[in-house]
């Protein structure tokens, strides 16, 4: 798969855009990709951010936090990725509910950008919930504007919105007497498990899209197990989306630590850190 | 030369009753690569192994095989020099004989039918269709058939295991334009993510893969139906379907502490080593936790490969952990004896309860029920039943759980008309590889559970048979 253009959005936070015709065609809101950027990379899951029926590309975004991104960073735009496999895993159930609340974290913010597209063509009132660290830590968010009633900026230093997370900041609104109809969450382990404990005490049905570790993406491995409602569940297959209130989260908290003490440490070198 | 049977007595004083010996590396030595461990005969002792052959009237081997490769006529030719025609011999049955030779469990059948083998060992049967079949990859370039003439009809394989492997190839030769989709970044399904280098070098399944293509086979890897192309979509394009997509879907045990750090599913385990090549990390990206103290769970071929492929890894310790006897377990005794040989330990008669964790998430300790024989269940072979008050714990750091796979739901998920069975299995008739829906046919794995590389070629030979007389009686 070549790549047509590919920047640095943010710091360390990179859109890349590739030619993928089939893929452009069939891909909707949720669904995610496999990456393998050279031969000795790992197959690397990522969201479908943005993509050009027209045009026949697809556009991720992706943090630079392994080895295998920091290979993906490095290319440049005409050099061919190994192997790019998609689209995978469930969309998002795209219908008309009322009003919609969409948080995003990291490379979360492009994962509801498509969601809010086309959850707002349903005739939804489409709100987005963006955060960083600080302003120039967000990204997206003329485009963001374009397909959203709203965008809620929360900035953990305050440069920009609400001073603080996302998920103080749909608590302050939920407890101000805010409603949705449904609650979609993007982005890093911890952000969709805050999420979920917000909206929880309002049973306010709340979708989180799993980003577990995974090898294969089609139901082999098993490696991105998670516990939902008692049941062991393959993200892969079965989700990434599942409902937040359902979630083992102690488990999936563990289980995120496997391998990606390295990740872990790098996430926590841009966003969110954990309070 | 053989060409009649002069009487079984004067032939039987000859040959030797045991199985020409075959060079393999050392235990020892082994244990720290990952390179095969059988070494193949040399010209003579294949020559030597195949005059044991008694040339039945009535050859028995050639039922035992599920692809009827003509067994006698291509040993024939090995006691006559006669290697490229031993070769043509094999190929006409099995285009696969490099692997089948390695991985078939012949002691079940070919072997096992084979008469010399009441009073002694058989014929090495696997070795020799091996020899003949590494023999000509020495040889340069492989012989193609003559091109076939165009039928003008297309056909496309899901799933680029044995059984589509085996079906692209006929339906190749039969002369129908043939396109195959592979969800992975590389072809040859468990032959290349499960199945490790030391039992079946890749070098190998890529050779018969690209043979393949010269065969005029269009593969395209990264593709995975269902989602990029539903069955339907493809039915529009072409005239006929073939499912081969295998059993992926691994099984868990379902007991607690199961979803613990450190506990793999065989797939993931294996997959991580072989096709993601954790083995050359850092070399590779692909990282794979090196325990200690490994413990497999299972008694089959998977289980096996696990275990030797933990010692590799640099294990201290690797446990199979089995709830049967040794004679119970599935595992081609190849497999079971090489394991030994290479230290493996084997806990039997036990079965994980509850894997046990540490402060940090990670597996420290599986907890096992003793188990005894009881009455023989469906399979015929004796049921294990717990005994009381008879658990155990073992320190481990490492689980793989290597008891099975289903196949994956994804094509029967987005294919609602297609009939499955109760393990989510794809129905099909075993005569013409059909299932319920019109001009789809499916065979392998993914129709009967796991199984074997031969019994899935054999499904791809017989639903390539199927579609063939499908489309070319469609107008
Ligand atoms: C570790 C291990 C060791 C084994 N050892 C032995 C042995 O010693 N001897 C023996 O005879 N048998 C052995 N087996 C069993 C044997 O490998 C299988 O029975 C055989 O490979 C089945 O072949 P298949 O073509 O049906 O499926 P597979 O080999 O599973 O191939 C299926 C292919 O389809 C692809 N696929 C799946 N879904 C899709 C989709 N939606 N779209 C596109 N492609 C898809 C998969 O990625 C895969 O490449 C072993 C199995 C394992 C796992
Ligand atoms: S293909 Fe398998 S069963 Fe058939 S002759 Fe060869 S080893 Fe024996």
């Amino acid at each position: 798969m070549q790549i047509i253009d590919k920047s640095e959005i943010a710091p360390n936070v990179y859109a890349c855009k590739v030619r993928a015709e089939a893929i452009a065609k069939k891909v909707q809101p949720g669904q995610f990709i496999m990456v393998i950027p050279d031969q000795y990379s790992e197959r690397t899951p990522i969201t479908v951010a943005d993509w050009n029926t027209s045009e026949g590309t697809i556009t991720f975004i992706f943090l630079d936090i392994g080895s295998s991104t920091n290979r993906l960073a490095e290319l440049k735009p005409g050099e061919e990725i190994f192997s790019l496999t998609g689209p995978l895993g469930n969309s998002f159930d795209i219908k008309k509910y009322g009003s919609v609340g969409l948080v995003g974290g990291c490379y979360g913010i492009g994962g509801i950008y498509p969601a809010a597209r086309a959850l707002r063509e349903k005739g939804n009132r489409v709100v987005c919930y963006s955060e960083a660290r600080s302003k120039f830590l967000l990204y997206w968010n003329k485009k963001l504007e374009e397909v959203s009633d709203e965008v809620r900026y929360a900035t953990a230093d305050g440069s920009l919105g609400f001073k603080g997370h996302a998920y103080d900041l749909l608590e302050t609104d939920l407890k101000s007497g805010v409603k949705y109809d449904l609650v979609i969450t993007v982005g890093c382990t911890f952000l969709m498990y805050r999420i979920s404990k917000v909206t929880e005490p309002y049973q306010m049905k709340t979708i989180v899209s799993m980003n577990p570790i995974m090898i294969d993406g089609t139901g082999m491995c098993g490696a991105c197990r998670v516990e939902v409602d008692g049941a062991t569940r393959f993200a892969c297959v079965d989700g990434p989306h599942f409902d937040g209130h359902q979630m083992n989260w102690d488990l999936v908290l563990a289980r995120r630590k496997a391998y990606l003490d390295e990740e872990i440490v790098s996430g926590e070198r841009h966003d969110y850190g954990k309070s | 030369m053989k060409k009649s049977f002069p009487g079984k007595d004067t032939i039987m004083a000859k040959v030797s009753p045991t199985k020409t010996p075959m060079r393999e590396q050392p235990p020892q030595e082994r244990v720290r690569n990952y390179d095969e461990v059988p070494l193949g005969y040399s010209p003579q002792e294949a020559i030597f192994e195949a005059e044991r052959c008694l040339m039945c009237k009535n050859p028995r081997c050639i039922e035992g095989c599920p692809v009827e490769i003509d067994i006698p006529g291509f040993i024939q030719f090995i006691t006559e020099e006669k290697f490229r025609d031993g070769v043509r011999r094999l190929k006409e049955k099995n285009i696969l004989p490099a692997i089948c030779g390695r991985v078939c469990p012949q002691e079940e059948q070919c072997e096992q039918k084979c008469i010399l083998g009441v009073k002694n060992e058989p014929v090495a049967i696997g070795r020799l269709e091996r020899f003949l079949a590494d023999w000509e990859a020495g040889q340069g370039e492989p012989e193609l058939p003559p091109k076939p003439k165009p039928t003008g009809k297309k056909i496309v394989i899901v799933g680029a295991g044995p059984a589509g492997i085996t079906a692209a190839a006929d339906l190749v030769r039969l002369g129908h334009k043939v396109d195959m989709f592979e969800a992975l970044h590389e072809p040859g399904g468990v032959l290349v993510y499960g199945i490790p280098e030391f039992r079946l070098p890749k070098a190998i399944v890529f050779r018969e893969i690209n043979y393949l293509k010269k065969l005029g086979v269009k593969l395209y890897t990264d593709h995975v139906i269902g989602q990029i192309r539903s069955i339907d979509e493809l039915l529009d394009e072409y005239d006929a379907v073939f499912l081969g997509t295998g059993a992926g879907l691994p099984w868990f045990l379902n007991v607690p502490g199961e979803n613990l750090n450190g506990i793999y599913s065989a797939n993931e385990y294996l997959t991580r080593a072989n096709l993601m090549k954790a083995y050359l990390f850092p070399k590779y990206k692909t990282p794979i936790v090196k325990g200690k103290y490994v413990a497999t769970v299972g008694g089959g071929n998977v289980a096996m490969d696990c275990a030797r492929t933990a010692l590799r890894l640099g294990a201290e310790k690797s446990i199979i952990i089995y709830r049967r006897s040794r004679d119970e377990m599935p595992a081609r005794d190849e497999e079971i004896h090489h394991a030994e040989e290479e230290g493996v330990i084997f806990k039997l008669l036990s079965n994980p309860a509850a894997f046990h964790g540490g402060n940090n998430s990670w597996v420290k300790e599986v907890e096992c029920v003793s188990m005894k024989l009881g009455e023989p269940d469906d399979s015929g072979r004796r049921r294990p039943v717990p005994i009381p008050d008879a658990n155990f714990r073992m320190p481990i750091d490492v689980a793989v759980i290597a008891i099975g796979n289903s196949p994956n739901p994804l094509i029967p998920s987005t294919t609602p008309d297609i009939e499955t069975g109760r393990w989510g299995n794809i129905v099909t008739n075993l005569e013409t590889g059909k299932t319920s829906k019109p001009g789809v046919f499916a065979g392998g794995d993914v129709a009967t559970g796991a199984a074997t590389v031969i019994l899935a070629m054999g499904a791809g030979k017989i639903a390539a048979r199927g579609i063939h007389e499908y489309v070319m009686s469609k107008k």
